[in-house]
């Protein structure tokens, strides 16, 4: 009977490594696609720093191309991981990483940019993306201290608490969408709501990185405690877990890491919720296995989808939202039919 | 030697008082069977002993040091709990639903060792699931499910086993297994068992001790035949029981439904 087990352990490792591969690969594949168009040999033999190619293509590769996947990736793997712990955490299948306000609070900051045109910037982050940044976090930290009770954040509160308070703000937001005074504000708004990787650049991607990198290494930490967070909380404590803490800790991280992943790419709908429920009905509910699962895939989807898009469309932008719910959604209704499993809690 | 003791506990669900002055001991070796009508605080009891919820009087004494002074970390490494109607994800195997309970003993990054393997090798046999471990719980039978739950809490290797309602969806081939596996582990391994059991005679057959819970307070306590007395149940749970002896001339009395009194 054990090998029943090995076997699935060994074949969790497989999918792992397949995963990483295709990652890498498609990253690979992907620098050659966009509007300027080098051919993949040319770019092949850039990147191996051979052949003599104009400089132009090179800056293309290597300040545009490069860092717009490298930030795709940390984005899509941040915001499976987020919407994976949240999910975990409230165990509610519904719970994205948007759940406790990132999203209508980034949004309302960067209305807030755009509608009065603020100008400073700071770490390569123009006023939109910081103004994101604090609304995010702002609005995380009302709905926690107001969705408390008597010294607990029980998960319905919380909730509740974020649905009004995302309401609050997303009203404001489209205040200032529709009293914007000049059209190409109300675009730019848009735009920034449905997210888009086009900014990216070194710049963001260093100012991101350690966010994102201290709040994977806090869930890392406790990926074998959120397996005991999916059980209700009083057997969760009954199994030695300090709840309240470690919940406001790991709330705490994903938001942080969320709200750094949206103020530099807007709000990307559709990655957190899907990917760690397609991992779940694939692989089960280990967090030891689904959290780095997760990642990759998060990752993966993020940056054949926004490829897509350039291979595709380019030089038009197109939202990234768009294409990873265009094509993620009927593959996930195909698993859901493929693995009839009973994946959700209630 | 004692390694529960309840001490005049007091509790109130935001002021609504649920326990009135609660006080039992159980020893290491000894089963001692809750019993008592719906609402009269059995789970609180359970839960205030699992750390789940905080005494507003009195104390709890666990291996003779109070509750308040443990980690929780360490306090389940002693204390086991097997919930009423408690939930385990469906996408769970129960390989890992049986893990779950050496939460307390692992670190980062929460890779079994050697050690957590066999114990849970050892709970998931001694719970009859080890047929069952490569399934996933949302493929188990209500009573399987509870077995599973029960390994879980054996996994965690406690000194004192607390269990509320172990039988409620077992068939009475795996409510008399169940309650004799936890009968041979309280008597080999000297673990101190509290446990809440709405079927009096399952409480009558297997209880060293039983105490009578009404309306937060401790009505009788003692040995089966001491307490699973007519009267005593009547005050407790109204009209309509009838006490008996056992054919076999054992002590503990069986209880039966009595239809003829309204
Ligand atoms: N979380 C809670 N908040 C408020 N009151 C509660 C809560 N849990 C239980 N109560 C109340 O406390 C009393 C005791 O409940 P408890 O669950 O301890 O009863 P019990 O003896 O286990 O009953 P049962 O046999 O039905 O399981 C009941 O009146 C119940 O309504
Ligand atoms: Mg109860």
């Amino acid at each position: 009977m054990l090998s029943v087990r090995v076997t699935l352990r060994r074949r969790r490792w497989l999918s792992l490594a397949v995963a990483v591969l295709l990652l890498l690969a498609v990253s690979l594949i992907a620098t050659s696609w966009g509007a300027a168009g080098i051919p993949a040999s040319a770019v092949a033999r850039i990147l191996l720093g051979q052949g003599e190619y104009p400089a132009t293509w090179q800056t293309i590769l290597f300040q545009i191309r490069i860092p717009r996947i490298i930030l795709g990736g940390i984005v899509g793997m941040t915001l499976a991981v987020a919407g994976a712990v949240y999910q975990a955490i409230f165990r509610n299948p519904l719970a994205d990483p948007y759940l406790l306000g990132v999203s209508s609070g980034a949004s309302f900051g960067a209305a807030l940019a755009i509608y009065f045109v603020w100008r400073f910037s700071w770490g390569g982050l123009n006023a939109v993306s910081l103004a994101a940044f604090g609304g995010a976090m702002l609005a995380t930290a009302a709905i926690y201290s107001l969705g408390r009770v008597g010294g607990k954040a029980p998960i319905t509160t919380l909730i509740l608490a974020g649905v009004a308070i995302g309401a609050l703000l997303s009203s404001a937001t489209t205040f200032f969408m529709f009293t914007a005074r000049e059209a190409f504000h109300t675009i730019n708004l848009l735009g920034w709501l449905m997210g888009s990787l086009a900014l990216a650049d070194w710049a963001r991607i260093k100012t991101i990185a350690p966010y994102v990198a201290i709040a994977f290494g806090v869930i890392a930490y406790y990926s074998h405690i959120l397996n005991v967070l999916q059980l209700d909380e009083e057997q969760a404590m009954a199994l030695g877990v300090e709840v309240e803490r470690v919940k406001l800790l790991i709330i705490a991280s994903a938001s942080l890491a969320t709200a750094a992943a949206v103020s530099v790419s807007g709000v990307i709908g559709f990655v957190g919720i899907i990917i760690p429920h397609m991992v779940r009905l694939i692989w089960g509910s280990d967090y030891r296995f689904l959290l780095p699962m997760s990642a990759i895939l998060g990752g993966l989807c993020l940056i054949l989808a926004d490829g897509l898009i350039r291979l595709l469309f380019a030089p038009r932008e197109l939202p990234i939202g768009v294409v990873t719910a265009f094509l993620g959604a009927p593959f996930f209704l195909y698993l859901l039919r493929r693995y009839k499993k009973e994946v959700f809690y209630f | 030697m004692v390694l529960l003791e309840v001490k005049d506990v007091h509790f109130s669900y935001d002021g609504k008082p649920v326990l009135k002055g609660v006080s039992l001991q159980v020893s290491g070796g000894e089963i001692l069977g809750l019993i008592g009508p719906n609402g009269a605080g059995k789970s609180t009891l359970i839960k205030l002993i699992a750390g789940i919820l905080a005494p507003q009087e009195g104390a709890i004494e666990i291996l003779g040091r109070p509750l308040k002074s443990w980690r929780r970390q360490d306090l389940a490494k002693v204390v086991a709990l097997v919930p009423q109607g408690a939930y385990i994800p469906p996408t769970f195997t129960v390989w890992e639903s049986v893990l779950l309970g050496r939460t307390p003993y692992l670190h980062f990054p929460g890779i079994a060792s050697k050690k957590d393997i066999e114990a849970v090798q050892r709970a998931m046999e001694w719970a009859e699931v080890g047929h069952l471990q490569d399934k996933f719980v949302g493929e188990l039978s209500g009573g399987e499910r509870q077995r599973v739950i029960l390994a879980r809490a054996l996994a965690q290797e406690p000194k004192v086993l607390l269990l509320d309602e172990p039988t409620a969806h077992l068939d009475i081939h795996h409510q008399v297994s169940t309650l004799k596996l936890i009968q041979g582990l309280a008597r080999a391994e000297g673990l101190a068992v509290l446990a809440v059991l709405h079927d009096l005679n399952l409480a009558s057959s297997f209880s060293d001790r039983i105490a009578l819970l009404v309306e937060g307070k401790v009505l009788a306590q003692g040995s089966p035949e001491e307490v699973i007395v007519a009267d005593r149940l009547h005050r407790a749970y109204g009209s309509g029981i009838l006490v008996m002896s056992r054919p076999d001339n054992s002590t503990r009395p069986i209880v039966l439904p009595d239809l003829r009194i309204s």
